[in-house]
């Protein structure tokens, strides 16, 4: 029995799979539409998430399932003490498939060790959320036309970005992919990220401001900085709006550019900059509910 | 080295001074019927001080947990008085319930029951993974076991 835990455990063609079919759903929705009749989907949030909650509850509906769960761990079980594992084996006796939301990192691995049905990890605590990237991944294809030769600039808190790793990870196994990491000195990708890079020979530069380099990007993956995160008050004002894209910034940007963020956002994307035809962060959120339902079509079928 | 006194055993060997307690720890040796002496600080030409361990029967012996505590011992199997086998140790590919994942967000902080698991991730350097939230482990922090 397959499960999603990390992205890095499936390999480059299978998450091909989960593309081209999510592309076929786009197409031709209908065919898709009784896929999961009288299956159900069980969304595990242990911490509220409502729009990732949304976008599995979605994808299963529109598959011709059902959805049941609970959305904070108040309203479940777990607060009045029971271990994850023990409510995977009760869930599991009811659902055909798991998405579990844990603020605890590894929650999901755990599941997956008790449970008789697929496990997708919709997030645990700082670690992995690899459906976001399945998101960010059909995204990239879908605007640029393929995933190899691309230069990605990465721009903002990339320390505990667990989005950023994640699609770094996953975009180190393509061909000819650059990336160029934007971040102030304190917010820098993990140290085992660069050794991996390096040992890959994954070509990347770090940059502190985002209008240096802003010309040379295909797409920039925006994440937010928080203000808390910096270790003293001047470093902060001094760099603080070279993380916001705003007009200014994005008239230096070539006219192919695509500009993504895992959502939400505060501030580090000006709103004047969603109108803008490059601002694909919305339709991100609509191909990730597309890919969670391929995913969906994956797991369940592996099953049966 | 001094076998005496052992017919069927091992003679756990080359251990760095101080540490044959927890080794007698960590395999479990307090259950054990059968005798077990720890000599603690032995000369050794290689080493300076050295301790010594000697179990009088042939338990099976985690060769995993020791390899991961200190993967310079060396293991002297004695078979009827005589050095039948000597076993040199790696790092193992995989431990349980021997590193403790000091990661504040893991799972295995706030659920109790969850056995401890590490991977080795780069032999090289010695480092562990935990097999849940990934977390790294260098095995240079065995210090403090
Ligand atoms: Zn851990």
């Amino acid at each position: 029995m397959r499960h999603m835990l990390d992205i890095a455990d499936w390999s480059i063609e299978e998450l091909q799979w989960l593309m081209d079919t999510a592309d076929d759903i786009i197409a031709k929705p209908e065919d898709y539409a009784n896929a999961m009749v009288r299956k159900k989907l069980a969304s595990l949030f242990y911490e509220p998430s409502t729009r990732t909650r949304l976008s599995f509850e979605a994808a299963m509906l529109e598959l011709g399932g059902s959805v049941l769960g609970f959305s904070e761990a108040s309203s479940s079980s777990a607060s009045k003490g029971e271990s994850v594992s023990d409510t995977v084996r009760t869930v599991s006796c009811y659902a055909d498939i798991i998405a579990m939301r844990h603020p605890k990192e590894g929650a999901p691995t755990v599941a997956a060790r008790y449970s008789s049905v697929p496990i997708v990890n919709a997030g645990d605590g700082g670690h992995n959320h690899p459906t976001q990237t399945l998101a960010d991944l059909l995204t990239i294809r879908r605007e640029k036309g393929r995933l190899q030769n691309l230069v990605i600039g990465f721009c903002g808190d990339l320390q505990f970005g667990r989005t950023v790793h994640s699609l770094l990870t996953a975009m180190s196994r393509y061909q000819g992919v650059k990336f160029v990491l934007i971040s102030p000195e304190e917010l820098r990708i993990p140290a085992y990220l660069r050794e991996n890079m390096l040992k890959a020979q994954v070509p990347f530069s770090e940059v502190q401001k985002l209008e240096d380099v802003i010309k040379s990007l295909d797409i920039l993956y925006m994440t937010r900085v928080q203000r808390e995160r910096f270790f003293n008050e001047a470093d902060y004002v001094r760099l603080k709006d070279s993380y916001i894209l705003d007009k200014q910034k994005l008239a230096l940007a070539h006219s192919q550019l695509t500009v993504l963020h895992p959502l939400p956002r505060v501030n580090e994307i000006s709103q004047s900059v969603d109108s803008d035809p490059r601002a694909c962060y919305f339709k991100q959120v609509l191909y990730g509910k597309f890919m969670r339902e391929a995913l969906i079509l994956k797991l369940l079928e592996a099953k049966a | 080295m001094n076998i005496d006194g052992i017919q069927n055993g091992y003679v756990i060997d080359h251990i760095r001074a101080g540490k044959a307690m927890t080794i007698y720890r960590y395999l479990g040796l307090d259950k054990l019927d059968c005798s077990v002496a720890i000599i603690k600080n032995a000369k050794s030409r290689r080493m300076g001080r050295k301790d010594i361990i000697k179990i009088d029967e042939l338990i099976d012996i985690d060769l995993d947990v020791l390899g991961y505590i200190d993967p310079d011992v060396t293991v002297n199997v004695i078979r009827e008085n005589a050095l039948a086998e000597k076993k040199h140790l790696t790092l193992p590919e995989h431990v349980m319930a021997v590193i403790r994942c000091k990661n504040p967000r893991c799972i295995t902080q706030v659920e109790q029951e969850i056995t401890h698991e590490f991977v080795l991730t780069d032999k090289e350097r010695g480092v562990y993974r935990c097999i849940y939230c990934e977390t790294a482990h260098k095995n240079d922090d065995r210090a403090d076991f």
